[in-house]
């Protein structure tokens, strides 16, 4: 039997020492009416077969080696060093679990920490904790965070309709019993000074994203400017960070953001279809009891030795139960360590590299793609890695030529997001993009386009 | 033994990664936006290697030694699984793809849709809650919306029993509602009549682990769901103990309306050090247009079956970006794919017939808070005769100088100096009678040297840790970085 040592001998001996005669004489307080069902599942498979057939489904799909790809909007191919997996295939770090027992875990521990430390050295902040499950809840954590900070006696959130659209979502979805109002994304404003204009004495926090889902960069300047007027109503700034994009423009820390959070994926996470990533979520000392997750700390054992434990535990639901900032118990720790091991290995120097490159070759598309006839860049503002191209036909059509045709994922629909941007694509260009991959790009839209 | 930190082997102008030159030219950047330090450590990719495979040989681990931590179902985690995640067809997509371009990724979905399913009894599961706690949330949300969509908005109440973990009442506050607990009764049961006397027009549901968090199957579960249900509640299935349920009964069919999931746990995909796992839902029918969008559905037109994203009607919204932990989501296939139907079956009563097995060397040791035959794991006291002053924690310190990861300690509450005895089917006769062996020596030294317990453990990377220190104001360090 796979994954069950015990062999028909064994079981007998281990019965007799209970008692009993059969195993199924263990569930006799299961109810005799729907004991034992049969389960309708396919015939099992040795791990030969079960090998065939995933890679078979795996070959089904059009995966991103065999395709020149532009497609971001919030989940990004960067370069991933091989020590990355090397270190995240130990199974003395992935067949550990939460690291309750600090003497025999300070594997875990240790990395979460220089994880933390980390974070806060990308975002200036001065705490981060282990980590939430992706971008996403992270921001829903961080109103959570900021209602606490309020205790509770404020109840409205303003958001940015620039936040990435389901980071909105998942917001309202966690907070639907909890009785907000939740201002600021109706339409596609266009600067922070609108987002400002509506924070008032009952806002718990104002949550903008930079650079924003459509790429485009808001300079410190401003964001200070947003920061000083959520915190003239008693609210917290909240900022939504591509972690890449910290590498070379200034960190929020610089701007006064009172939480930093963002999908960390970027960071020597694969793409894997969407999922694991992880949430990153780093915040000022000040809201340190009033933030949710796991933390590690720094302490010492009986003989002085430094180690590490977890640390604050009494904000949890394993201690408060329905006092506890969160339920969430667990972090995403082995996403977390991929991405402490990518930031190390990128170190100072190389983190500004991707990111820079991120930069320059961006721009090049952009201008590049500036010259077509009938397409248009939006060039209001800087960006960083994405930007909006509005397109001479519909986006759809444009899109599917392009992969049918082309084998290139030119970007995203913004259409499904924003009304207002229906002939909208977002092109997003990292260093994994060679200058060949773009020529080929803007050959294809003169093409398509023409 | 201690390991530097990564910022205390940097050495400026190092690094690990060389990207290739840049192939197109430089372009403005925009005055006033740039930062000055970046301070990431510098450091080769020898030190770098080194420094995590010595943090790793820190660790105790399912792959290093038993690890019987209780309600965790810490079982071997198949290497198979992490190739098949690893296949470069599933690592290297896109989630925004068109739905065409990974009908292969959707199969692998749809088809642990309906695993979930069959094996639980539900209709209709959903794949993208990503931790356990996640999917309650998940569930609890689905519970709130539907009654209220019966424009039943005064009810704001969850009972949640006295054994449940933490997350049951933390996801309730998180959802808005109110908890109230339910005492157990002297066999471990919910206690009927308090249960009654709470059931009113104001109860959303009840949040029900089953088996529960002391081992135990309810006796009385049939008529637990069937009071909830008479009063127009819901049943909530924490779905952490279901290892010992595979085959043996389905949740469904116990009067659940919602449960959760632990792939981590039941389904053998790893722990991480904590995550990340998948917390995967499955509804009744009633409830099914509820669920986080999107789903993946069967459909057809002119040209054949495919699969396609669906929203269901009335959705909570999404729980998260995109469509849960896809890589966590191909080990759970790859593994039911391997056990089937028969081999589930199989996991289900080795777990159990393993945990009895357990209980039977070691119940005339320790007290035995409830005295009756378990599921896929017990509770025992950390308490021996004759040493007054040793307690659970010691305990398990002890154990770790005999090679064993501690069982959960201090849960659930309501036992004092709980330890939770979790061994999992995975476990060889051999590692369980040597685990009781070292629990029978332990009470023996407790007798005759409690200090020896005091002040173990010996054999490891550090001795005990100073917990308070570390969350202490004045003494707190939470970050090594240039400028924490």
């Amino acid at each position: 039997m796979p994954y069950i040592p015990n062999t028909d001998g064994d079981r007998a001996a281990m019965l007799e020492a209970i008692g009993l005669e059969r195993v199924e004489d263990l569930f006799r307080d299961v109810p005799e009416e729907v004991r034992f069902p049969r389960l309708e599942l396919p015939t099992p498979l040795s791990e030969l077969e079960v090998q065939r057939e995933l890679l078979m489904l795996s070959e089904e799909n059009t995966d991103l080696n065999h395709t020149i790809c532009f497609l971001g909007a919030g989940a990004y191919r960067h370069f991933v060093p091989h020590v990355v997996d090397q270190v995240i295939s130990r199974s003395e770090f992935y067949t550990a679990y939460t690291p309750y027992q600090p003497e025999i875990s300070q594997g875990t521990l240790q990395a979460i920490f220089e994880y933390q430390s980390m974070i806060c050295a990308l975002t200036g902040m001065e705490v981060s904790n282990a980590s939430h499950y992706d971008g996403a809840t992270a921001v829903a954590e961080a109103v959570i965070t900021a209602l606490n900070v309020g205790r509770h006696k404020r109840s409205r959130v303003v958001l940015s309709p620039t936040l990435h659209p389901q980071y909105r979502a998942v917001t309202r979805t966690y907070t639907q019993g909890m009785g907000l109002t939740i201002v600021g994304d109706e339409v596609l404003g266009d600067s922070l000074e609108e987002l400002a204009a509506l924070c008032d004495s009952d806002t718990a926090c104002v949550i903008a994203q930079n650079p924003d889902f459509l790429g485009r960069l808001h300079s410190p300047v401003e964001l200070r400017a947003l920061a000083d007027a959520a915190h003239g109503c008693g609210a917290l700034l909240v900022v939504a960070a591509d972690p890449i994009s910290l590498g070379m423009f200034a960190p929020p820390g610089e701007y006064e953001a009172d939480v930093v959070v963002g999908e960390g994926q970027a960071l020597g996470n694969g793409l894997n279809f969407g999922g694991p990533g992880l949430g990153f979520f780093a915040t000022r000392l000040k809201y340190l009891r009033s933030m949710a997750g796991r933390l590690v700390g720094e302490t010492v054992d009986t003989q002085g030795r430094r180690g590490f434990v977890l640390s604050l535990s009494t904000r949890e639901q394993h201690i408060r139960r329905e006092k506890a900032s969160s339920n969430i118990c667990t972090n995403q720790a082995l996403c977390a360590l991929a991405a402490g091991v990518y930031m190390a290995a990128m170190g100072k120097q190389g983190l500004r590299t991707v990111a820079e490159h991120c930069y320059h070759k961006a721009h090049y598309a952009a201008g590049r793609i500036a010259e077509l006839p009938g397409y248009q860049v939006l060039s209001d503002r800087p960006f960083f890695k994405e930007f909006v191209v509005r397109c001479p036909r519909p986006v759809d059509e444009t899109l599917q030529e392009l992969l049918d045709e082309w084998d290139i994922l030119a970007g995203y629909e913004l259409g499904r997001d924003y009304p207002e941007l229906a002939d909208g694509l977002l092109v997003c260009v990292t260093e994994m993009n060679s200058r060949e991959e773009i020529d080929t790009l803007v050959a294809a839209l003169a093409e398509v386009g023409a | 033994m201690t390991e530097p930190l990564l910022y205390e082997i940097s050495r400026p102008d190092r690094s690990s990664c060389r990207l290739p030159e840049l192939d197109v030219p430089e372009a403005e950047l925009p005055a006033g936006y740039g930062r000055e330090e970046l301070p990431l450590p510098e450091v080769s990719e020898i030190d770098l290697m080194r420094h995590y495979v010595r943090l790793s040989q820190l660790n105790h681990a399912v792959d290093t030694g038993f690890y019987p931590l209780g309600s965790c179902t810490m079982k071997y985690n198949p290497k198979v699984n992490e190739a098949m995640s690893r296949l470069p067809g599933f690592v290297q997509l896109h989630p925004l793809q068109p739905s065409e371009s990974v009908q292969g990724a959707m199969e692998v979905m749809h088809g642990l849709q309906g695993f979930l399913g069959e094996i639980s009894g539900f209709p209709a599961v959903s794949l993208q809650p990503a931790a356990g706690a996640h999917g309650e949330l998940t569930g609890v949300l689905i519970m709130r919306k539907a009654l209220y969509d019966r424009g039943e908005t005064q009810r704001n109440v969850i009972l949640v029993p006295d054994s449940a973990h933490g997350t049951n009442p933390a996801t309730t506050t998180m959802s808005g509602l109110q908890v109230v607990e339910i005492p157990s009764d002297d066999r471990g049961n919910v206690d009927l009549d308090a249960l009654r006397s709470h059931l009113d027009d104001r109860v959303v549901g009840l949040m029900l682990t089953n088996p529960n968090t002391l081992g135990l199957f309810d006796e009385n579960v049939l008529e637990v769901t069937r009071l909830v249900h008479e009063a127009g509640g819901l049943v909530y299935g924490d779905g952490a103990n279901l290892n010992a349920l595979l085959g043996i009964c389905k949740p469904a069919e116990l009067g659940f309306d919602v449960l959760h999931f632990n792939l981590h746990k039941t389904f053998s995909t790893p722990h991480g050090g904590g995550g990340p796992g998948a917390g995967p839902v499955g509804v009744t029918a009633e409830l099914s247009p509820f669920l986080p969008s999107p789903l993946v559905v069967a459909r057809e037109d002119d040209e054949g079956p495919f699969l396609a994203w669906h929203t269901p009607a009335k959705s909570i919204g999404p729980v998260k970006s995109f469509y849960g932990n896809f890589g966590v989501l191909v080990r759970a296939y790859t593994y039911i794919r391997m056990l089937g139907g028969p081999g589930l079956r199989r996991v289900a009563e080795n777990a159990v017939l393993n945990a009895n097995y357990l209980l039977s060397l070691v119940r005339d040791i320790y007290p035995l808070p409830y005295d009756r035959s378990c599921m896929h794991e017990f509770v025992i006291e950390g308490r021996i005769e004759g040493a007054p002053d040793v307690r659970a924690l010691d305990i398990s310190k002890r154990l770790m100088d005999y090679g064993f990861h501690p069982p959960t300690n201090y849960f659930p509450l309501i036992v004092p100096e709980a330890l939770m005895i979790e061994p999992t089917e995975t476990e060889s006769k051999e590692t369980l009678d040597a685990f009781a062996d070292a629990l029978a020596r332990i009470a023996e030294e407790a007798r005759s040297d409690p200090d020896l317990l005091h002040n173990a453990p010996y054999t490891t990377p550090l001795s005990r840790l100073d917990e308070v220190r570390a969350s202490h104001p004045r003494t707190m360090r939470l970050c090594y970085a240039p400028g924490c």
